[in-house]
C-alpha cells in the first residue's frame, strides 16, 4: 500500500522537475542563443558539410563512380605534372594577389582617409564599383581590353611604340593578366576594410608619435600598422581562401590556357570533374585546398586573439 | 629649458576666429595654466605651441627661435594628452622610451632614463605592462613619464586629469607640482577646472572667446579680478553679483543694492570710488566668505543686515548660506556654529573692504 501510494506522488515529482529544468534551460541565455542561430546552422550543415563530406566520397570513387578506389585518386594526381604546376601557379595566383590587393588596398585607403570627409564619400563610392560589379561580366570587359586584335591596351600602347603584347596568349603575360584583373576586382575590400580600420585609430595617437618625433613613414611603420594588424591579419586570411577558390576570372579570361599555365585549382578541378567528366578525380583537386588554407588560416590567425586583447 | 612666445597670434577655422590674435610671454622654468570655459580657445592655443594646429596670423618663439613653420618633431617638446595617447601595442618603457628611440639614442642612456623617470613617478613595477592592464591614475603618469625622459625645453599639458576621478585628480595634481618642482622645465598647462589653475599654476592666464581676459599670480586673479567674467570664473562658488549704485547719503558715499539696503563705503573704498558717476549701472561684487555671520565678523568696514536663506548648504568646516536679494541670488559663507536653517532670519555682515565695484556695461572691475 505504501508503495502504490509513493509511486505516483514520485512520478509527478519526477516530472515537475523535467518542466523546470526545460524552462530553465529555455530561460538560459546560450539555450536561447542556440535556438535563434539553429536555423543557420541547419543551413551551413546542409550546404556546407554536407557537400564537403560528400565531395570527400567522391574524391574516394573511380571515374565511373562505381567502385571505391581509397585514396588513389590522390596518389595519382602526385605523380602528374600538370597538378604540381597548379599547385604552384595556384599560390603564385594567390599569393601574388592578395600582397597586391592589400599593397594597394592600404595606400587608397590612406589617401580616402585623407580626403576631406565632403568629397570622401564620392571617392569611397566610385572606388567600390570594381567590387560592386559582377566579377563575370567585369571579367568579360576585361577580356575585351586584353583582345589581340583589337585590344585597347595594345591599341595605346602602339603609340608608345609598345607591343602588341600578348596579354593572354603568352604564359607569363596570361598570369600576370589574371593576377591583375583579380588585383582590380579585390583592391576595393582591402581599401574598405582598411579605411575602416584607419578610421578607428585615434588622432592624438599620431599627434603623439608626431610630437615623439615620428615622420609620415614612422607614423606608419609604429603607429598605423600595429594598430592594424588584426584587420590585416584577417582580411588577408578572407581573401587568400577566396583568391585560392577563384574561378570566375581564370575561367572567363584564360579558361587555364595557354597550355594550363594559368590553371588553378578551381578551375582545373572544373576542368577535369566536368569538362573530361572525371568527377572523382575533380573532387580530389578541389579537396586540395583545404590543408594548404587551413595551414595558411592557423599561422595568420595564431596572434589575432592575443593582440585584440592589448586594444 | 626655453621660455615660449606669443605675438598676436591668430587661429581661424573658415569664418570662425577661434583664438584672437593673444600675446603671452612665458619665462623659463614657469608653470603657466591656461584656463577658461570650453571654446574659449585656450587647447588651440596650446596645439598652436605644439604645432599641432597652424597658426593664422601672428608668431610664436620657443627659445627665442620662431617655430611658426617648425614641424612638431622639430620643436623639442613633450605633451600628455587628455585620453593619455599611450601606444597601445607598446609596453610602459617602450611608450616612455618611444622619442629616444626615434632620435637613436644609445640603449643604455634611454634605458637610465626611462629607470629614473619610472622611480620619479613611481611605476617601476609597472615597466613592462601594456596601458591596457593600466589604471586611469597609472596610464597618466606613463604618459607624463614619456614627456619627462625626453627633457624637453617645453611641457605641454592638454587637460590631462579631465578623465580621472576627483579623489584621483587631487592625487596627480600633486604630483604634477612636484614633477614640475623637481625638473623645472617650462610648463604650458590647459584646463577648464579653476581649481587646477590656482593650485598648479606660477601664473594663470584666463581665456574667454578666444583672447586673453587677464594674466597673474592665482592670488592676484582670485582678490584682484580685472573683468566680470575673471571674478565669476575663479573662485568656487562663484562672486555674488548684486545691481547697485553710488549714492551720497549724508555726505557719506553709499553703495545702494535696493530701496531698502544701501551700505555706506569704508574710507579707502570710497576715496576709490568716489569720481564714479551717480548715474552708471553698477555691480557690486562680493565672494562668499565676504558674506558672513553677524555674529563672528565686525569691525570697520563690516556692515549688517538680515536676510532669510531659503537653502543652506553644511559643508563640514563651512555652511553656505543661499538668499534673495534685489532680485538675484546670493551666496554666503557662514560659520558651522552659527544655527542657519532655510525660512529662519539670519543676522549676516558684508565685508566691503573686499568688494568689488564693476561696470554693468563693460563688465570692467572699477
Amino acid at each position: 500500500m505504501v508503495d502504490v501510494a509513493i509511486q505516483p506522488n514520485r512520478a509527478t515529482r519526477t516530472g515537475t522537475r523535467r518542466r523546470t529544468s526545460l524552462r530553465n534551460a529555455l530561460k538560459r541565455k546560450s539555450t536561447a542563443a542556440f535556438l535563434m542561430t539553429l536555423p543557420l546552422i541547419i543551413l551551413v550543415a546542409v550546404l556546407v558539410i554536407y557537400p564537403a563530406f560528400y565531395s570527400l566520397h567522391l574524391a574516394m570513387l573511380n571515374k565511373s563512380m562505381q567502385r571505391y578506389v581509397g585514396l588513389s585518386n590522390f596518389t595519382f594526381l602526385f605523380t602528374r605534372e600538370t597538378f604540381w604546376l597548379v599547385v604552384k601557379q595556384s599560390c603564385i595566383f594567390a599569393i601574388t594577389a592578395v600582397i597586391f590587393k592589400a599593397l594597394i588596398g592600404f595606400i587608397v585607403a590612406h589617401f580616402v582617409h585623407n580626403i576631406p570627409a565632403k568629397g570622401q564619400r564620392k571617392w569611397r563610392g566610385m572606388l567600390l564599383v570594381p567590387w560592386v560589379i559582377p566579377p563575370a561580366m567585369s571579367t568579360l570587359g576585361w577580356l575585351w581590353l586584353f583582345d589581340p586584335s583589337y585590344s585597347a591596351f595594345n591599341y595605346t600602347l602602339s603609340f608608345f611604340g609598345i607591343g602588341p603584347i600578348p596579354w593572354t596568349g603568352d604564359a607569363n603575360w596570361a598570369r600576370f593578366s589574371v593576377i591583375l584583373v583579380n588585383v582590380w576586382y579585390g583592391m576595393p575590400f582591402f581599401m574598405i576594410m582598411y579605411l575602416a580600420s584607419l578610421k578607428s585609430v585615434p588622432d592624438q595617437l599620431y599627434e603623439a608619435a608626431a610630437i615623439d618625433g615620428a615622420n609620415w613613414w614612422q607614423r606608419i611603420w609604429y603607429v598605423t600598422l600595429p594598430m592594424m594588424r588584426n584587420i590585416i591579419a584577417i582580411t588577408t586570411l578572407f581573401s587568400l581562401i577566396v583568391t585560392f577558390a577563384n574561378f570566375d576570372i581564370v575561367r572567363i579570361l584564360t579558361a587555364g590556357g595557354p597550355i594550363d599555365k594559368t590553371h588553378i585549382f578551381a578551375t582545373w578541378a572544373f576542368k577535369l570533374g566536368i569538362e573530361s567528366s572525371d568527377i572523382p578525380l575533380g573532387a580530389s583537386v578541389s579537396l586540395f585546398m583545404v590543408p594548404i588554407l587551413a595551414v595558411a588560416a592557423i599561422f595568420i590567425l595564431r596572434d589575432v586573439n592575443k593582440r585584440g586583447n592589448e586594444s | 629649458m626655453a621660455d615660449v612666445t606669443l605675438r598676436k597670434v591668430v587661429k581661424r577655422y573658415d569664418d570662425v576666429e577661434a583664438v584672437r590674435g593673444i600675446d603671452l610671454d612665458i619665462p623659463d622654468h614657469e608653470f603657466v595654466v591656461l584656463v577658461g570655459p570650453s571654446g574659449c580657445g585656450k587647447s588651440t592655443t596650446l596645439r598652436m605651441i605644439a604645432g599641432l594646429e597652424d597658426i593664422s596670423d601672428g608668431d610664436i618663439m620657443i627659445g627665442g627661435d620662431i617655430v611658426n613653420d617648425v614641424p612638431p618633431k622639430d620643436r623639442d617638446i613633450a605633451m600628455v594628452f587628455q585620453n593619455y595617447a599611450l601606444y597601445p601595442h607598446m609596453t610602459v618603457a617602450e611608450n616612455m622610451s618611444f622619442g629616444l628611440r626615434l632620435k637613436h639614442y644609445p640603449k643604455a642612456e634611454i634605458k637610465q632614463r626611462v629607470t629614473e623617470a619610472a622611480r620619479m613617478l613611481d611605476i617601476t613595477e609597472l615597466i613592462d605592462r601594456k596601458p591596457k592592464q593600466l589604471s586611469g591614475g597609472q596610464r597618466q603618469r606613463v604618459a607624463m613619464g614619456r614627456a619627462i625622459v625626453r627633457n624637453p625645453k617645453v611641457f605641454l599639458f592638454d587637460e590631462p586629469l579631465s578623465n580621472l576621478d576627483a579623489k584621483l585628480r587631487v592625487q596627480m595634481r600633486i604630483e604634477i607640482k612636484k614633477v614640475h618642482q623637481k625638473v623645472r622645465t617650462t610648463t604650458v598647462y590647459v584646463t577648464h577646472d579653476q581649481v587646477e589653475a590656482m593650485t598648479l599654476a606660477d601664473r594663470v592666464v584666463v581665456m574667454n572667446h578666444g583672447r586673453i581676459e587677464q594674466v597673474g599670480p592665482p592670488s592676484e586673479l582670485y582678490h584682484r579680478p580685472a573683468t566680470r567674467f575673471v571674478a565669476s570664473f575663479i573662485g568656487s562658488p562663484a562672486m555674488n553679483f548684486v545691481p547697485c549704485r553710488i549714492e551720497d547719503i549724508g555726505g557719506t558715499l553709499h553703495v545702494r543694492v535696493s530701496d531698502t539696503l544701501a551700505f555706506p563705503l569704508p574710507a579707502s573704498r570710497a576715496a576709490r570710488y568716489n569720481s564714479v558717476s551717480r548715474d552708471t549701472k553698477l555691480l557690486l561684487g562680493l565672494r562668499p566668505e565676504h558674506v558672513a555671520d553677524a555674529r563672528s565678523n565686525s569691525g570697520p568696514g563690516f556692515e549688517t543686515f538680515e536676510a532669510t536663506p531659503d537653502v543652506i548648504e553644511p559643508m563640514g568646516m563651512e555652511t553656505f548660506v543661499y538668499f534673495p536679494l534685489a532680485g538675484g541670488q546670493i551666496c554666503g559663507r557662514v560659520n558651522p556654529a552659527v544655527d542657519a536653517r532655510a525660512g529662519a532670519p539670519l543676522r549676516l555682515a558684508v565685508d566691503l573692504n573686499h568688494m568689488h565695484l564693476l561696470n554693468e556695461e563693460t563688465g570692467t572691475v572699477i
